[in-house]
This record gives C-alpha cells, sequence and structure tokens, in this order.
C-alpha cells in the first residue's frame, strides 16, 4: 500500500510539473524559444503572491486575481522590450539574455526578499486530506492536479479553435508568411510570453503553497519543467502532463527508496527516456 | 610586381608573439616579486581565464552552449580529492589521471546529450551537472553533502613549506591556462579547427563539403571536458576544501564565465582573456556591492549581447582589423596588384 501511496502522491506532483513545464512548452512550440529564467518568474510569481497576500491581507488562492494579470503583463512587456529583439536564426542571443535576466531577478529576490526561506499560508486547505480506502489524498494536491488538467485542456482548446490559437499556429509554421498575412509578429510572441508567463504565476503560487521558497529555488524548477517537456514530447501539451507525471512518480518512488535520491531518481528517469527515446514518448514537432 | 600570397600572421600578430615571451618570463617569476595575496588572485585569474577558453571553444566555435560546465569543474576536483586521499596516489600523478578519467567520463555523456538541440542541448548539459552533484553528495567517503577538506599530508608531500606550495600552486595554474589557450589555438589552426570553424558559419554548407559535423563536436566536447576536469583538479588544489554545492555550482563555474566571454567577444581567442581581466578588474573593485554587483553583471551582458553581439574584442576587431593570435587567413599584396 505504501508504495501506491507513493505513486498516486507522485501523480499529484506531476500536476505541479506540468505546470512548471506548460509555459515553457507554449513558448517553445510559438516561437522556439527557451526561457532560462523560466523556473526564476515561477519563484518571483511566488513571491509576488507573498506580497499581495500579506499587504492585502488575502488567501495565496485569492491572490491568484492580481498575480496571475500581473505576471501576464511582465512577460508581453518582457517579450516587447527585450527577447524580441534576440529573436532570429542564432540561438546564443535568447539563450545568453534570458540567462543574464536569471542571474538578475534572483539576486533582485535577494535584495528585496534576504536568503530566509518563506512560503505562502493558505490556511485549513493546506492539511485538509480525503480518504479512499487507505490512501489520504490532500486536497491542495487534488486542485493543483486539476487546474494542471485544465488549463492543458485550454491551452489546446485556445490553439485549436480560436483566431489566437490560429494566429500562434501560423506563426510556429512559418514566421514570414505569417507576417505577410497581416500578424504582427512581435505582438503574437508578447502574447505567447504573456501567457506563458500566466500559467507560470499559477505554478508559482502553487508551488509557494506546497513547500517553502528562497529566490535560488528556480533552478530546480526550471529543470523540472524542462524533464516534463522533453519526457512529454516537444511540442505536445497533453503530453508535457504526461511528462510531470512520470517525473513526479520517479521521484515519490525515489524518495521511498531513500530520501536522498528523490531528485536524483527523477534526473535518471529523464536520461533514460532521453536514451530509449531521444524525441520524448510523444513528439509533435522537431527541436 | 609583388607576389599576392596567403598568411596567417600580421604585423600585431608577429610583434604579440614575441613580447609574449618577455610577458611569460615575469609570469613565471611571480613568486619572487608578487606579494601572497596577490599570487593567490593571479592564480585565480590564470584558472578562469582557462575555463572561459574553453567555453568559448564549447560555445562560440563549435555551436555547444553549456551551461553545465561545472559538471566537469567539480568532478575534477572530487576525483582529485579522491584519487589523493582515497586512492593514495600522488597529487601529481592524479592531475593528469583526473583529465584522462574527465574524458572518459564526457564521451558517453556527450552520445546521451547531443540528442538535444540548441537550447535544449544548454538545459541538457545542466540536468547532468545536476545528476553529478546529487551522485557526489552521496559519496560518504568524501563527506557527502557537506564535503571534505584536503588531508594536510597531502598538501605537504606537493612541495616543502608554505611559500613552495603556493608558487607551486601558481605554476600549476599559469602552467593549465598556457596549455588550455596554446591547446586551443593550435587547435584552430588545424584540419580540424578549420572544420570546426566552417560548421559554425554554416552547419549544411560545411555537411555537403564531407566534414562529419557530428564526430567534430564530439571531439570538441571530450577534450573540453577532460580540460575543464584537469582545471577543476587545480581550482579545489587552490581552494583545499571541496563540497558539492561548492563544487558544481553553476553561478561559480558557467554564469561568470558565460559573462566573461560574452562580455570579453565570443567567438575570439582574444574575447575570454580581455573578458576575464575585466572581470576581475570589476570584481576587485566592485565587490562590495555584492548582489548588486551580480545584477550588474547580468545587466552588462544582456545591453552586450543586444547592442555588441560580439563583445568588447569583436567591437575593436572590426573597428581596427587586430588581431593578436594569428587565426584567420588573409591576402597580402593585393594593393599592389594593379602597380
Amino acid at each position: 500500500m505504501d508504495w501506491a501511496n507513493a505513486v498516486i502522491q507522485g501523480v499529484l506532483l506531476g500536476g505541479l510539473y506540468a505546470l512548471f513545464a506548460a509555459g515553457l512548452s507554449l513558448i517553445f512550440g510559438v516561437m522556439r524559444l527557451v526561457n532560462i529564467a523560466h523556473g526564476d518568474l515561477i519563484v518571483l510569481s511566488a513571491y509576488l503572491a507573498l506580497t499581495v497576500t500579506t499587504a492585502l491581507g488575502l488567501s495565496p488562492l485569492l491572490a491568484l486575481i492580481i498575480v496571475v494579470p500581473g505576471m501576464g503583463l511582465i512577460g508581453y512587456t518582457l517579450q516587447r522590450a527585450i527577447l524580441n529583439r534576440t529573436m532570429g536564426e542564432d540561438l546564443l542571443p535568447p539563450l545568453l539574455v534570458t540567462f543574464g535576466l536569471s542571474v538578475i531577478i534572483q539576486n533582485a529576490l535577494l535584495m528585496g526578499y534576504t536568503a530566509d526561506p518563506q512560503n505562502l499560508q493558505a490556511g485549513a486547505i493546506e492539511v485538509a486530506s480525503v480518504e479512499i480506502g487507505a490512501i489520504a489524498l490532500g486536497v491542495m494536491p487534488l486542485i493543483v492536479f486539476g487546474t494542471a488538467v485544465v488549463v492543458i485542456a485550454g491551452l489546446q482548446w485556445m490553439f485549436y479553435h480560436t483566431a489566437l490559437g490560429r494566429a500562434f499556429r501560423a506563426t510556429s509554421d512559418r514566421q514570414d508568411i505569417a507576417q505577410l498575412m497581416g500578424l504582427n509578429r512581435a505582438h503574437i510572441f508578447g502574447l505567447a510570453m504573456g501567457l506563458s508567463l500566466a500559467v507560470t504565476a499559477l505554478a508559482g503560487v502553487f508551488l509557494g503553497i506546497r513547500t517553502s521558497f528562497d529566490p535560488a529555488a528556480g533552478s530546480a524548477r526550471l529543470i523540472f519543467g524542462f524533464e516534463a517537456v522533453i519526457i512529454g514530447g516537444l511540442g505536445n501539451l497533453w503530453g508535457t502532463l504526461a511528462g510531470g507525471v512520470i517525473l513526479g512518480v520517479a521521484q515519490t518512488v525515489g524518495a521511498k527508496i531513500n530520501p536522498g535520491y528523490q531528485i536524483l531518481a527523477g534526473h535518471i528517469v529523464f536520461l533514460l527516456i532521453l536514451a530509449v527515446r531521444p524525441r520524448g514518448l510523444f513528439p509533435r514537432i522537431d527541436g | 610586381m609583388t607576389q599576392m600570397h596567403v598568411t596567417r600572421r600580421t604585423r600585431l600578430s608577429t610583434v604579440a608573439l614575441i613580447l609574449m615571451v618577455p610577458i611569460l618570463i615575469a609570469l613565471i617569476t611571480a613568486p619572487w616579486w608578487a606579494g601572497r595575496s596577490e599570487l593567490r588572485l593571479m592564480g585565480e585569474i590564470a584558472l578562469y581565464m582557462s575555463l572561459a577558453t574553453l567555453w568559448n571553444l564549447l560555445a562560440g566555435y563549435a555551436g555547444l552552449v553549456s551551461v553545465g560546465q561545472q559538471a566537469y569543474v567539480g568532478l575534477g576536483g572530487y576525483l582529485f580529492f579522491a584519487l589523493t586521499m582515497l586512492a593514495g596516489i600522488d597529487p601529481y600523478a592524479a592531475l593528469p589521471l583526473a583529465m584522462l578519467a574527465g574524458a572518459v567520463v564526457a564521451a558517453p555523456v556527450a552520445v546521451l546529450i547531443f540528442r538535444l538541440r540548441g537550447a535544449y542541448f544548454a538545459i541538457g548539459t545542466w540536468v547532468m551537472a545536476e545528476v553529478f552533484r546529487l551522485t557526489f553528495a552521496q559519496v560518504s567517503s568524501l563527506g557527502g553533502g557537506s564535503g571534505t577538506s584536503l588531508a594536510t599530508d597531502i598538501v605537504r608531500s606537493m612541495a616543502d613549506g608554505r611559500s613552495a606550495r603556493e608558487a607551486m600552486a601558481w605554476w600549476l595554474a599559469l602552467g593549465a591556462a598556457v596549455l588550455v589557450i596554446g591547446a586551443v589555438v593550435l587547435f584552430l589552426r588545424s584540419r580540424q579547427g578549420v572544420a570546426l570553424t566552417a560548421i559554425r558559419d554554416n552547419e549544411l554548407a560545411a555537411r555537403s563539403l564531407g566534414i562529419d559535423i557530428w564526430r567534430t563536436k564530439f571531439i570538441v566536447y571530450v577534450v573540453v571536458g577532460a580540460l575543464t576536469t584537469l582545471i577543476g583538479c587545480l581550482i579545489f588544489l587552490q581552494k583545499l576544501r571541496i563540497s558539492p554545492d561548492a563544487a558544481f555550482s553553476v553561478n561559480d563555474w558557467t554564469a561568470f564565465v558565460i559573462f566573461i566571454v560574452v562580455i570579453g567577444g565570443i567567438g575570439t581567442i582574444e574575447g575570454p582573456i580581455i573578458g576575464t581581466l575585466v572581470f576581475f578588474a570589476l570584481r576587485e573593485t566592485m565587490a562590495d556591492l555584492g548582489t548588486l554587483y551580480l545584477i550588474a553583471l547580468g545587466l552588462v551582458a544582456i545591453v552586450v549581447m543586444l547592442k555588441a553581439p560580439r563583445g568588447l574584442w569583436g567591437f575593436f576587431r572590426d573597428r581596427y582589423n587586430l588581431e593578436i593570435f594569428p587565426l584567420s587567413r588573409r591576402v597580402n599584396g593585393l594593393t599592389s596588384k594593379g602597380a
């Protein structure tokens, strides 16, 4: 039963990792951009939520009303002001610029909030659970997993059933032709990054409720999100959810074997999948 | 009529090559004229210059943008401690052994992560470094997560007395920097190096000329891995203490190195050298600012990448057509052709 419990907790943890990954997957799909600062932006959202909750006395879940559009706005501005200047054939500029951003965000958070670990207090809901047989499922992990499913279904619907999604797909296929058809590429990229960071905001707040965080916590989140994307296959959103779940299960089962192996087990499963299926389990587009 | 001929030498490169002799002699004799703390700082500069030169070969020439070179720095440090303390091998023999082991580790790693392209390759190297860090944190004979110090009898066995040891550490660092920069220059002048430059300029064209791209990049990755492992040995020989977090620090061994190369000028030999000197000049004057200094460094790197993507040296080279290390070919005698 212990093992079944570890697997189920891992599946639920996978929902959080899918939320880390969905934003990465989205911007890679639309503009082939890999944002090295993604993890630090997740942590930034958690700190924004912390400020909102302490300033307004709101629950972190209500703070989402402010943090999600806030991060979306930051994403749009960031893309239009800085990242659009780096887009092109050469991979180096976006990589190095987002790497620089990562260092800046980490150190700015360090100055603003010190290195002390923080967490978001969501009250009674944090410890609430439902019993199914001998297994207790936390209400928060269930909410997180449900949110991940809804977010991914929503993104999927948006991609295939809305004008915005059509614009995203057109830009993804051929940027120059999309531009000729009257789409403003700079604006589309801005919207994609805005949407990506809005999802990131959800991930950041859920992260903050689940565990404590500090300014240096971002790199691990970037790596988990990246692993989920690669395991699932590039450009496949449902694949990303599957990737998150596989990573989550690998970690909880690894921790069950030996607490020191939790993170390592996740990395090893990732490397194994990379060795056997280099394009991930359900690939859609080429990297 | 003057004959046209193609050469790699320029007057500047010849003068620089001649000037390098007295500079090297001055550096070798540093233990007799420099103070203890200056010697230590110079050693650190030499080791960072080596790391920057190696990363530049990887990212600037082979297009392999790694953010996980701390894997090899840490591996080198841990191998050096393990070989000397656990296996009882002489420290001087441990250095080439560790370098060899670095190559043996880098080869299968390359096979695996070369499956990832571009930016995903970058994060893949980072995952690899994390795997190394978490693995060494499990090795209890090397102190596990809290790390360990180099046994004093090993340090004593390297030279008699403190000043002799410090001189030895400096000579090793200087020797490593000369070895790394020399090896990279010679490599880039070789057939393989020309192939590498061709790949950098246009991968498709290079492939149609019959260059085996995978193999060329593989060789570069493994050689850089081996040399970075050697530098890692020397870094932790200087520090005398190792822990997983210090050994596999992404900030210390990758972020700073990337900033150095970007600011100095990526894809040139001179860039990392100049970048290192600028980096240490800034660090020595602004280190009191702490985190603000790191933010400034990140900002400078972003601005350089956006406004002058070829860095300080690229800017000067484009403007004045300068080159210290004779790498690119020039045609001489063109102007007198019509005369």
